[in-house]
């Protein structure tokens, strides 16, 4: 197994802990039942940016699991899994388009409101309700209108919160070729 | 908010066990339930796990909230279940008993209350366990657990981490909240959706990128304790398995072949009482 470097591994105990925050704290309700709005997919894709696949996907895992341990209304692995895969998607989509975190331009605005967009669609179209199906053999149309629902408010809340993140965190981060000779 | 994983100490023999074999048999007793769609298996692990709870010593005025919960989403799942396709238990089941019509496409079978009541077995037998698992774990002795079946360490440690920094994260938040909203932000049911999500961006930014520079004091303290170097590591809440552990474990794992079996000489998922 390849070996994370420490700060992958704080990044993945205090991302986690984050996303728990995120989810447990600011969740609002959405009209459909056992679906919230949730502001923390905006912060699991940053996040997922800026440490790669392996980190967001633990993130994803580790924090949702957490948020189902302590509700105490049982672990649902099926969404588990899916936040695991949105962040390993969107982690991939940041390496394939080389997005630069330090640098989010309008151009990369638009490669990461794309990739999370997509990803959304994958996690809870098609991972999220394949899943229940597998575990649960729940109806087709309720689970994949849960999974409209989800993967729709999670892609507005990414797009609003994410780019946020992006353009603020890249606001930090000292540009390359920055200085000027006098 | 110390007590956010609901962690209840008391003296019982659930507590007792460690935590490792309390999350092998979680995992075990969950994959028994969420393979199965034997009724009477079902049934089994429902009255068992109530009985498991008795064992525990836990009262339910300790889980009142959560019970709360628990129900609210179980009704409503299956109110959604039955809206969305009110045949699937017949589609499932293969025969198609009227009991009574309400109207339109919405008929009442025998079938799709059979398929109702298998759903809720589903979510009844698995729920009292995760809440088990909460309330007599110690969460501090989870990453250590989490270790001792065979994740790696350095997996463990993150989740330590987690565990560790969510009320710190926690206290962070409503700190920055409480600064926002002396500068008048509206978080409240009184501001609009949209208005709120940007409120929550207010918060969330300085939330972040002070947790970015959290990560890199924390990383760059544990590269100079040389975390990483070794090949395993010890820790404080790691206990050794006794021999209750080994039995409880081999129960459960029991419990998983048996869900399996029954499935297999069932000759499908679903134990049709109807043909």
């Amino acid at each position: 197994m390849k070996k994370f470097s420490v700060k992958t591994i704080v990044a993945i105990g205090i991302g986690a802990a984050l996303f728990f925050v995120l989810g447990r704290f600011v969740a609002i309700p959405s009209p459909v039942p056992n679906t919230s709005i949730s502001v923390q997919y905006g912060l699991l894709a940053f996040l997922s940016v800026v440490y790669g696949p392996v980190a967001g996907a633990l993130i994803g895992f580790i924090g949702h699991a957490l948020i189902d341990f302590s509700y105490g209304w049982g672990v649902w692995w099926s969404w588990v899994i899916a936040s695991a895969v949105f962040g390993l998607l969107m982690g991939f989509a940041a390496k394939l388009l080389k997005m630069d975190e330090a640098e989010m331009g309008k151009k990369g605005l638009i490669k990461f409101n794309i990739s999370q967009v997509v990803s959304h669609v994958i996690c809870w179209g098609v991972v999220a309700p394949v899943l229940d199906i597998l575990i649960y053999s729940e109806p087709l149309d309720k689970l994949f209108a849960q999974g409209l629902v989800a993967g729709v408010s999670n892609a507005v809340t990414t797009a609003i919160v994410g780019s946020l993140l992006c353009v603020a965190y890249a606001a930090t981060k000292t540009k390359a070729g920055s200085l000027t000779k006098e | 908010m110390i007590n956010l994983f609901n962690y209840i100490d008391r003296p019982s023999p659930i507590h007792r066990l460690t935590g490792a074999c309390k999350l092998v048999c979680l995992i075990a007793w969950s994959v028994a339930a969420m393979t199965s769609f034997y009724t009477p298996l079902l049934i089994f692990l429902t009255v068992a796990s109530l009985v498991l709870f008795r064992v525990a010593k836990l009262k339910v005025k300790d889980i009142s909230f959560m019970l709360g919960i628990m129900v609210v989403y179980i009704v409503m799942n299956n109110v959604l279940i039955f809206l969305f396709s009110p045949e699937h238990g017949t589609s499932i089941y293969g025969t198609r008993t009227v009991l009574f019509r309400i109207a339109g496409p919405y008929v009442v079978t025998a079938e799709q209350l059979f398929y109702h009541l298998n759903v809720i077995l589903k979510n009844a037998c698995t729920i009292p366990i995760v809440l088990l698992f909460v309330c007599t774990t110690n969460p501090s002795e989870f990453a250590a657990s989490l270790n001792r079946i065979g994740v790696s360490y350095r997996i463990s440690y993150a989740v330590a981490l987690a565990l560790r920094y969510i009320p710190d994260i926690q206290r962070e938040y409503r700190d920055i909240s409480l600064a926002q909203q002396a500068r008048g932000t509206e978080m409240s049911k009184k501001a609009s959706l949209v208005n709120r999500l940007k409120a929550a961006s207010s918060i969330l930014i300085p939330l972040i990128l002070s947790s970015l520079d959290r990560i890199e004091t924390i990383s760059n303290a544990m590269e100079l304790r040389g975390f990483g170097k070794g090949k395993n590591r010890t820790w404080y809440s790691g206990r050794k398995f006794s021999k209750m552990d080994i039995l409880c474990m081999v129960v459960c794992l029991v419990l998983v072949i048996l869900s399996l079996t029954l499935t297999y000489l069932n000759g499908g998922r679903y134990f049709n009482p109807f043909i």
